[in-house]
């Protein structure tokens, strides 16, 4: 047995331990914004938080989540009630096949909550790790610069 | 230097005669041969776009007793917007909001059979169908209601899905169409509404994809969950042509979860309750697979000597004789690139039910109706036992592991009868076994006159298949590697104007006297098939080196040059639009800056495109910074223009990966690009700083299909750009690395 606490709440799972938090969240949890990109923490498609630091959701067992906070892109918000990032990443279109994208988000996200107003150099340099192949970036960028600057004081 | 030459062309040989047997020697030929595109013969060619192979009205578009409208397209979305693009065309021209339709994409049994959704053709063909279609439908969704109210069409309006009369009554479609069968054949002339009057199409509608994919809604074929779903897994041979000697299926067959274990010949795979165990299972029966290996692959570091050495058909598709000045000056050049992959951030996956004697498969295959015919071949079933459904998946850019993985499903899925099976490939596994980009490889020699003016372009190119799609069975990795394996078709080139290697090969400059070869290849060592662009993305590096080292020799302005030999009025506007945006005749040399301009209209027959771009080369490292781009684009009508700057923008950040640092890693003994470690590809650390696209707006005129119109471009103008910037001209892709450093 495993307990995996996702977006606040808390779950047992008749899980082997040493399953990747990938294939909990997305087939034990049926949650389908982190995605299967390389399995190897090369491109990002997995990406959620553990205890607020951007995991590799492909790479990380659920051993390792055990007491502590993991957030995935269904914790931000919903298509009816978009958080700040999600409603940003839309008015910027910032997608195009969009398979990348909530592990895009969820980076970005990890960023904001340390550093609410990064530049963009800093914006691209935390971003370094998550690949899109459509060449979205540059809305990426503008998406989450938006969010960055709006919540200026 | 010529003894060289033919030494090298005999081992060329050789080796290739080695991997020629190695694949041509496979065991049984397959049965039927499919049209390439597999789609339905032209009933009436003065029909719009795919009107004219699919005519009845009602094949697109259906209204329901309750007025509620169903718009039908066989194009499916691949990560473009097209979706969105296609309803808003649809909205448009019946007169009904575009979120009260029902938009039903790719099915081979309800939409209709447009074959491939390839080569920026959507808007093009579905869009222009769509678009008459509708118009048509609305006037006689009119008429019907000016028949009920006994008033002259004339009189009616229409708005929201309603028929309006200058009384103020009102009429909803469904109540309209009652007595009126839209089960006929679309006319030749349409009742279209004036493009002054649009207010969807011209419209940013936002893309109606993207709210799901932001917030881990259903969005693609990966997120799946049907009742009594099982995941597999399978084990591909190390490398093309291995033989399976031996593997330990019953250890794996007791492994937690495990319901299946099959073998069939060279064809691996598990299938398993859980996705996790299918994974384990699969890892553990791979690493108990013993085999035989095939045939070498050449050497990766002299592939264009061995590609050109191969048979191949030469085709002249231009040739073009005219009296003309002298020549004053002749350069000569050969450009080359790598193979290139597909890259898709997720690996191919597909979900398959066979039950009750029905296959449906659940695929983000380009074609659904091409993959259902080589499905039914390969599975031995009626074509109308086949049921393919498109479900979107992570972008494509052509043909990637898409349509193996359907076929892979559907294996599986009829070894667990009643159960969906759900496959989705592993990293190396869609990197190992897609069909790659060609390397490819082309030699220009252009005269200029006295007066400065090109006088004669001989240009050759040499290149296998881009198109591999099925087609038949045989085209699918899986049924190759059966114990009775099906056989590929024979390659075939792809005919000009669209061309395939040889796409955007004559330039669209005006030249007295050209002649351009297409020199196919149809059997190359390494698979190979369609990617964004096909050749047209070093056919245009080629192209516009060489106006710009031409330029150079006659010592004007690459722009200047270019206008020089342009006679396209909208060729000329994007040139001009794209200069002045970037401004070009205001750019100040820089150290280490380049500046590169470069143009291309998509197959010359669809969006123009013209670029500019400044680079900055870091000399220590070889680096190469992108530091902004300005792009101009006519693509006819736009129908989406958030969507088409969209599409712009991401095809100049994708052909700058390819053209800056792609290549796909390869030994005798196999693909060694298995991660992005061994193919690296743009990251945020190589984006520019700054894109900028200006659209031209063209109300009214034919949609020009613009998708993959700027990778063409993007690779002439960096290429210019770093010969401006390191002085020296560069001719093999990928560009930046440490051959930079200075």
């Amino acid at each position: 047995m495993s307990t995996l606490t996702v977006n606040g709440v808390r779950h047992t799972l008749d899980i082997d331990p040493a399953t990747p938090l990938l294939y909990a969240l997305r087939n034990q949890l049926e949650l389908n914004g982190a995605k299967f990109g390389c399995g190897m923490g090369q491109c990002g498609a997995c990406t959620v938080l553990l205890d607020g630091q951007p995991v590799f959701g492909c790479l990380t067992p659920v051993a390792a989540c055990e007491g502590r906070q993991v957030r995935t892109i269904e914790g931000l918000g919903s298509a009816d009630k978009p958080g700040k990032l999600q409603a940003s990443f839309i008015k910027h279109q910032a997608a195009q096949c969009g398979y990348c994208i909530a592990g895009m988000v969820m980076r970005a996200q990890a960023l904001l909550e340390q550093h609410p107003h990064p530049s963009e150099t800093q914006i691209r340099t935390h971003m370094e790790p998550n690949l899109c192949r459509c060449g979205t970036h540059m809305r990426i960028i503008a998406a989450i610069k938006e969010v960055a600057e709006g919540s200026k004081p | 230097m010529n003894a060289a030459t033919i030494d090298l062309r005999r081992r060329a040989v050789m080796q290739a005669g080695a991997l020629v047997l190695g694949f041509t020697l496979l065991p049984r030929r397959a049965l039927a041969e499919f049209n390439g595109m597999g789609v339905p013969p032209v009933a009436n060619k003065d029909l719009a776009g795919s009107l004219q192979r699919t005519p009845m009205l009602d094949a697109w578009i259906k209204i329901a007793a309750d007025g509620k409208v169903t718009v039908f397209t066989g194009k499916v979305e691949l990560g473009t917007g097209v979706r969105t693009a296609l309803l808003q065309v649809a909205a448009e021209q019946l007169d009904v909001a575009p979120a009260a339709i029902h938009f039903i994409t790719g099915d081979t049994s309800l939409t209709p059979n447009e074959g491939f959704t390839a080569g920026s053709h959507t808007m093009a063909d579905s869009g222009t169908a769509l678009l008459n279609a509708a118009a048509q439908v609305r006037a006689l969704v009119v008429q019907g209601a000016a028949a009920q109210f006994k008033l002259d069409a004339a009189t009616l309006k229409t708005s929201n899905g309603q028929v309006i009369a200058p009384d103020g009554r009102m009429m909803h479609y469904g109540d309209a169409v009652r007595a009126v069968d839209l089960h006929r054949a679309a006319q030749v002339r349409s009742p279209l509404k004036p493009a002054r009057d649009y207010s969807v199409i011209g419209q940013s509608l936002p893309r109606v994809d993207i709210p799901a994919k932001l917030t881990g809604g259903a969005a693609y074929v990966q997120d799946m969950r049907l009742p009594g779903m099982v995941h597999a897994r399978v084990v591909r041979p190390p490398a093309y042509g291995a033989r399976l000697l031996s593997a330990d299926a019953r250890a794996v067959a007791r492994m937690p979860g495990v319901l299946k274990v099959h073998v069939d010949g060279n064809y691996l795979a598990v299938i398993a309750s859980d996705e996790w165990q299918a994974v384990q299972a699969m890892r553990t029966l791979s690493a108990s697979a013993r085999w035989q290996r095939g045939p070498a692959l050449p050497s990766p570091a002299n592939i264009h000597a061995t590609l050109r050495a191969l048979p191949s058909q030469d085709i002249v598709v231009e040739d073009k004789k005219a009296k003309t000045g002298k020549a004053v000056l002749t350069l000569k050049h050969r450009y080359t690139k790598q193979y290139v992959l597909h890259g898709s951030i997720g690996p191919s996956c597909s979900v398959a039910l066979l039950e009750q004697g029905d296959m449906t498969v659940w695929t983000h295959t380009q074609g659904v109706y091409p993959l259902r015919a080589a499905l039914a071949e390969l599975l031995a079933m009626p074509l109308d036992d086949v049921r393919c459904i498109h479900t979107e998946s992570a972008g494509c850019y052509g043909q990637n592991g898409a349509d193996d993985v359907a076929a892979d499903a559907a294996l599986l899925a009829r070894v667990l009868p009643g159960r969906p099976v759900r496959v989705q490939l592993m990293r190396d596994q869609e990197n190992q076994w897609e069909p790659y980009a060609p390397a490819m490889s082309t030699q220009l020699a252009a005269s200029l006159d006295a007066e400065g003016k090109i006088c004669d372009w001989q240009y050759e190119l040499w290149s296998g298949s881009h198109n591999e799609r099925p087609g038949n069975a045989g085209k699918l990795i899986p049924a190759q590697l059966l114990a009775r394996p099906f056989v590929p078709s024979p390659s075939q080139p792809m005919p000009m104007p669209e061309g395939g290697g040889d796409r955007n090969a004559i330039p669209l400059y005006t030249l007295p006297q050209a002649k351009v070869v297409n020199h196919f290849l149809p059997v190359t060592p390494l698979r190979t098939s369609a990617m964004r662009s096909l050749g047209a993305h070093i056919n245009l590096f080629a192209i516009e080196g060489m106006m710009d080292d031409l330029a150079a020799a006659a010592r004007t302005d690459p722009v200047a040059f270019r206008l020089r030999h342009m006679d396209d009025p909208r060729a000329r506007e994007v040139m001009e639009r794209a200069a002045t945006q970037f401004g070009w005749n205001q750019r100040k040399r820089r150290r280490d800056h380049g500046f590169g301009f470069a143009f291309g209209q998509y197959k010359n027959i669809m969006a123009y495109v013209a670029l500019a771009v400044e680079i900055r080369v870091e000399r220590s490292t070889g680096a190469v910074h992108i530091v902004r781009v300005t792009a101009a684009v006519d693509c006819g009508q736009g129908v989406n223009p958030d969507g088409i700057r969209n599409q712009v923008e991401g095809g100049i950040l994708q052909s700058a990966s390819w053209t800056l640092y792609e290549k796909l890693q390869f030994t005798p003994d196999g693909i060694t690009s298995v991660d992005w470690a061994s193919y690296p590809i743009m990251r945020y650390s190589n984006v520019p700083d700054k894109v900028d696209v200006v659209l031209i707006d063209r109300p009214g005129a034919p949609f020009l299909g613009v998708a993959e119109a700027a990778q063409g471009p993007m690779a002439g103008a960096l290429g210019n750009a770093l010969a401006d910037a390191t002085g020296k001209r560069w001719f093999d892709l990928p560009l930046a690395g440490p051959q930079l450093m200075r």
